[in-house]
């Protein structure tokens, strides 16, 4: 029990848990199998951009990819483009929306490593880049997805959402990749100590890059699906998820600072964090008292939870 | 001066030149008073809230709820501040009581403070709107005719950008409780053992910001005369880029006030620059991108040549 | 109380100690860090604290120095600014008192803060550094303490501290440690003050400790190297596990003597004759240096010459930031550990592991037996002491991180070993050991390219370029390694510079 007490992901857990009994408590209107499908689903997005956003902060103090939002949009915006409501391509669809991702990844860190600035800025700057693209593109048509695509992703198996299987395997093999692979070794090392990784033969330039990339194809194929369960891109899409991204891997129990991450706490942030907004709602707040109290909660949260590195 | 200095504020000295030469040739009538104060009139508020956002990255923070904040102060002048002066400074003395209660937190229970800012963004958000849930509010009268007071010679927004800059200089860098403060993003550890408590640092550090985050809220309802909840949103990444462009850098407590207020001023350069092009609206803000990567990038080049 | 009738064992008797431990003992959780003991430092005195790595002397020193409180017994600061039980219970009180008692600290992890200046670091020690015109008057206080420790040696003052050379940075904080102030030096700590110094500015250092406790002033002194010990102390204190285990005048002890009491036998570290190897060179044309397959290549000189830099450069050349080949032709061992050689968050067995990464992976993941069975191999041939693998890397002692590192770059298969004065703080016994597996691993073929402050070192190997002003001036082999030839030509070329 007190290993389990130990595991950093557990408190978030426990938080998701909570709200989901206080929120079910208040909205008998929808249901508790309903609130359990809306938290599936809505979550479920948020956890395959939290994966991404999660390697990227093990990376190590200033790594944050802020162009995710952007990402998301453009990836969306020129898939649903290329589709053109055609069901036929949607695989090819899926495609070009990855190659978005895996563009705008690479332009992420072609200017984190030719500028040498911090991974922030140069995403925030590129994410206007994005923007524009995505504004250009888009022009005010709202293109709806192939049929087969919005069925997919508003359906069911067995009762639980489709996409929450997606994020459910993504997660999976990020634990994977995290916990037994090679790759989250070195993540992990550079995280703690780039010069050390460097002069340990990890090569460290290789890792960062391919980091970047998984983190902008995830945002990519997130707004692929998101746009296909919405039925379009909407320019705003992404907004959302610049917060809630970093935010599911800080409940979550990862360190912020890097070096040291866990894939079981982002599903469980990302419930937690739907599952209040949803309170508030029930609620009947107004806008403004909903944000504070997002705002003021997730402060609450990181100051109760962050439990300061290892002492020296 | 030893010459690394000078590189430091010679780069954003001479990306500002460059900007204004290229503004000025491509509209040879902004380089007159009027066209200076055109062109410079919303640098105060942004050269304000750099300095503000100088100050957290100096202890090696981020501010990423500067924006909302601003703009929450904003709110607060437009509407507070006009119907009922005691109870609105009362609400500005608290933010920044606020602000400093922040950074003690952040340091007691060694937080993360872009997570803890980017939580607090929301906040600041909902209570503007709480305040303010439409656009709209007055500006105070002194505050107007504080900003639009024109000065012969040089326009208001130039000198003030030199106030302000030299005002931050003389705190953060000349002053023996500058040195605490940067001492905190250098080493905090070895101010811990000297006896300085890094708690009460931090604490003054972002009570310091958030002084200056609130003039900047208050320089631009001064300047717009109205507000709303969304007013300043551009301003987090207007001032972390302009401490950046400034020659700040995000860990170890190196920065400087006079690099970023001109940070600061190159970016509303910018800003009037692209409205000049006449470019198409799908790509004022990525334009902003591109600039901003051009700017990092000629700072590379340079700094590499002095080295 | 605090009248000054405390005694101390070994302490001369009379004046009253600047410092008095009274049954000051220090635990964290559940690890005893120092056993309760009593100890005292009178003015005058130059106390000198030896024993190896993890014996306790930081955490007596941290007690002195008020950086933590005793977990049980009193620390008290019984002289005239200091007061009677100052031993407060909060940290700003003690570090108050301790303040005011005249105790200064020069750390071994250099505590400056490297975005600020000289002066502004200063201005951090010092408290009453405010106010209009304080930066003069940091500057004098500066100025004065720079003339009188390391005379010939001045420094730029603009400059931030983190552009300075480690060996400058550590005078500058030597120099913090007896500048003048509102509270005048009475007691120094020096903690390994010249592990980044040549030996010329040593000397400088340990004359002016002498004139500095002659003239009534105290010193703490925590060093390996012996030579210093002797010139130094007048008084010496081994420490063993936690515990005071000798405390006498300096005289009555010898170098023999003194590594006895630490708790080890004295090694004798002279090169046993060693077969030059003949073999073809593994490092040539396009690096600085050259070295044969099985040679051993030592970079001397004095400190901040450049050696560090080449030895990044040489290494860096020989590894990629992209590459993944399965056999890495180079492996680094650091000696700035924290700085370029730990990864605090893990264990000590995925610290061992870290560099060998490529050779554990099974089907896509990392084959955990393989790792475990690779750290306890290691743990058994270069004997780190701890009772668990899976323990943080941060509960070793220095010495046992440095074995840690030795055993990664070990561990891998790379012909090339290149290490940046790795001995740094490292005990004797550990070293005589690390010295061994050098040897075998060098008459296996490995090559090691090993840059060392520490004379005694650079005579274990084959060959030697000594540097100067960032180049190699030059290469000494076989009998032409001695001490003198290796300090000639240090200074020689730094005349001619």
């Amino acid at each position: 029990m007190s290993a389990l007490l130990d595991r950093p992901w557990i408190w978030a857990w426990l938080a998701a848990f909570a709200a989901f009994a206080a929120t079910a408590a208040i909205s008998q209107s929808q249901g508790i199998a309903g609130l359990l499908v809306a938290a599936l689903t809505f979550s479920a997005f948020t956890v395959l951009v939290g994966l991404g956003q999660m390697f990227v902060i093990t990376l190590g103090p200033g790594n944050i990819d802020l162009s995710i939002p952007a990402t998301m949009t453009l990836a969306a915006t020129l898939s649903l483009k290329f589709m053109g409501g055609a069901g036929a391509l949607a695989l090819p669809g899926l495609a070009v929306a990855l190659a978005v991702g895996l563009g705008a990844g690479l332009v992420n860190y072609a200017l984190i490593l030719l500028l040498r600035i911090p991974p922030i800025i140069a995403t925030l700057a590129a994410s206007f880049v994005y923007q524009s693209l995505a504004i250009w593109s888009n022009r005010g048509l709202r293109i709806k997805p192939p049929d087969l695509l919005s069925d997919l992703m508003l359906g069911r198996t067995l009762g639980l959402p489709n996409v929450a299987y997606i994020a459910l395997a993504a997660c999976l093999l990020a634990w994977v990749a995290l916990e037994r692979a090679r790759y989250g070794r070195e993540v992990t090392a550079i995280g703690q100590n780039l010069r050390a990784a460097r002069f340990a033969g990890i090569a460290v330039e290789r890792v960062r890059c391919a980091t970047y990339l998984l983190s902008a194809a995830l945002a990519g194929v997130t707004g692929f699906l998101l746009a296909c369960f919405a039925g379009g891109a909407a320019l705003n899409m992404g907004q959302e998820y610049l917060l809630s991204s970093i935010a599911v891997v800080v409940i979550g129990g990862s360190s912020i600072g890097g070096g040291r991450s866990n894939v079981p706490g982002v599903p469980a942030g990302a419930m937690f964090l739907f599952l209040i907004v949803s309170m508030l709602n029930s609620y009947g707040l107004g806008a403004g008292v909903r944000l504070l109290l997002t705002g003021v909660i997730i402060v609450g949260i990181v100051a109760l939870g962050t439990r300061s590195r290892t002492a020296r | 001066m030893t010459p690394r200095l000078d590189i430091r504020i010679l780069l954003p000295v001479l990306s500002l030149a460059i900007l204004l030469a290229a503004v000025f040739w491509l509209q040879p009538r902004a380089m007159s008073y009027l066209g200076l104060n055109l062109l410079f009139n919303l640098a105060v508020p942004v050269a304000l809230a750099t300095v503000a956002q100088m100050i957290v990255i100096m202890v090696g923070d981020i501010d990423l709820s500067m924006g909302a904040f601003v703009s929450f102060v904003a709110c607060v002048t437009a509407t507070l501040v006009v119907d009922a002066p005691g109870l609105g400074y009362a609400a500005l003395a608290a933010a920044i009581l606020a602000y400093a209660a922040l950074g003690a937190l952040i340091e007691a229970r060694r937080l993360p403070a872009i997570v803890v800012t980017l939580g607090m963004s929301f906040a600041w958000g909902g209570l503007a709107v709480l305040l303010l849930p439409s656009p709209g509010g007055s500006a105070p009268g002194w505050l107007r005719a504080v900003m639009t007071v024109k000065p012969p010679l040089v326009p208001m927004a130039v000198l003030a950008s030199a106030a302000i800059a030299l005002a931050a200089h003389l705190v953060v860098m000349r002053s023996s409780f500058g040195v605490l403060l940067r001492g905190l993003g250098g080493n905090a550890r070895s101010l811990g053992r000297a006896g300085w408590s890094p708690v009460a640092l931090r604490a003054a550090a972002y009570g310091l910001a958030g002084l200056f985050a609130v003039l900047s809220g208050m320089a631009l309802v001064g300047l717009s005369t109205a507000a709303d909840a969304n007013i300043a949103l551009r301003y987090t990444l207007l001032s972390i880029a302009g401490v950046i462009l400034g020659g700040g850098e995000f860990t170890g407590g190196r920065v400087s006030p006079v690099g970023a207020v001109i940070g600061a001023l190159t970016l509303t350069l910018a800003g009037s620059f692209l409205s000049f092009l006449r470019l198409s609206p799908d790509w004022q803000i990525g334009a902003q991108g591109v600039i901003l990567i051009a700017v990092l990038a000629a700072r590379l080049l340079f700094g590499r040549r002095a080295r | 109380m605090g009248d000054g009738t405390a005694r101390a064992p070994g302490a001369a008797p009379g004046r009253t100690p600047i410092v008095r431990l009274d049954g000051a003992g220090r635990a964290f959780g559940a690890v005893r860090a120092l056993h309760p003991l009593d100890f005292a430092v009178r003015p005058g005195e130059c106390v000198a604290l030896v024993g190896h790595n993890g014996a306790g002397k930081s955490t007596l020193v941290n007690l002195v120095n008020a950086v933590f409180a005793p977990s049980e017994g009193r620390v008290v600061y019984p002289g005239p600014e200091g007061g009677d039980g100052a031993e407060g219970p909060t940290g700003a009180r003690r570090v108050e008192a301790r303040r005011s008692a005249g105790i200064r600290a020069v750390h071994q992890e250099l505590s400056l803060a490297p975005n600020l200046t000289l002066l502004e670091n200063l201005r951090i020690a010092q408290r009453d550094l405010t106010g209009r015109g304080w930066r003069k008057r940091a500057a004098d206080r500066m100025r004065g303490a720079f003339d009188a420790i390391f005379p010939g040696h001045g420094i730029a003052t603009r400059a931030p501290v983190g552009d300075l050379t480690l060996a400058e940075r550590q005078m500058v904080e030597i120099a913090m440690g007896f500048a003048e102030g509102a509270e005048p030096a009475r007691l120094v700590i020096l903690d390994e003050p010249t592990s980044s110094l040549d030996a010329s500015i040593a000397a400088q250092l340990v004359a002016h400790v002498r004139a500095f406790c002659a003239a009534g002033g105290s010193v703490i002194f925590i060093s390996h190297m012996m030579a210093e010990v002797f010139a130094i102390a007048d008084r010496i204190a081994v420490m063993k596990d936690g515990r005071i285990t000798e405390d006498r005048p300096a005289r009555a002890f010898t170098q023999d003597s003194l590594v006895a009491a630490m708790g080890h036998v004295a090694t004798e570290v002279a090169a046993t004759a060693r077969v030059a190897p003949e073999g073809p060179d593994i490092l040539g044309p396009g690096h600085d240096l050259s070295a044969r397959a099985g040679e051993i290549v030592g970079l001397a000189g004095l400190a901040g010459h450049g050696q560090a830099a080449a030895l990044s450069r040489l290494y860096l050349s020989l590894a990629s930031d992209w590459g993944r080949g399965r056999a890495p032709r180079a492996v680094f061992v650091a000696g700035d550990r924290a700085r370029d050689g730990i990864f605090p968050l893990w264990s000590i067995r995925r610290n061992v592991s870290a560099a060998r990464l490529g050779g554990l992976v099974r089907r896509g993941t990392i084959d955990r037996g393989a790792e475990a069975a690779l750290a306890q191999d290691w743990q058994a041939r270069i004997g780190i002491r701890t009772g668990d693998l899976s323990a943080p890397i941060l509960s070793l002692s220095g010495g046992n991180q440095q074995k840690v590192l030795f055993a990664r770059a070990l561990a891998t298969e790379a012909p090339i070993v290149v290490m940046d004065d790795p001995m740094r703080g490292v005990d004797v016994g550990t070293k005589a050991q690390v010295y061994e597996i050098i040897r075998a691993e060098a008459e296996a073929g490995r090559t090691f390219v090993w840059y060392s402050t520490e004379t005694d070192e650079i005579r274990l190997c084959d060959r030697v370029f000594v540097y100067r002003n960032g180049r190699i001036g030059t290469e000494l082999a076989g009998d032409a390694i001695t001490e003198e030839a290796i300090v000639a030509n240090s200074f020689e070329m730094a005349a001619t510079a």
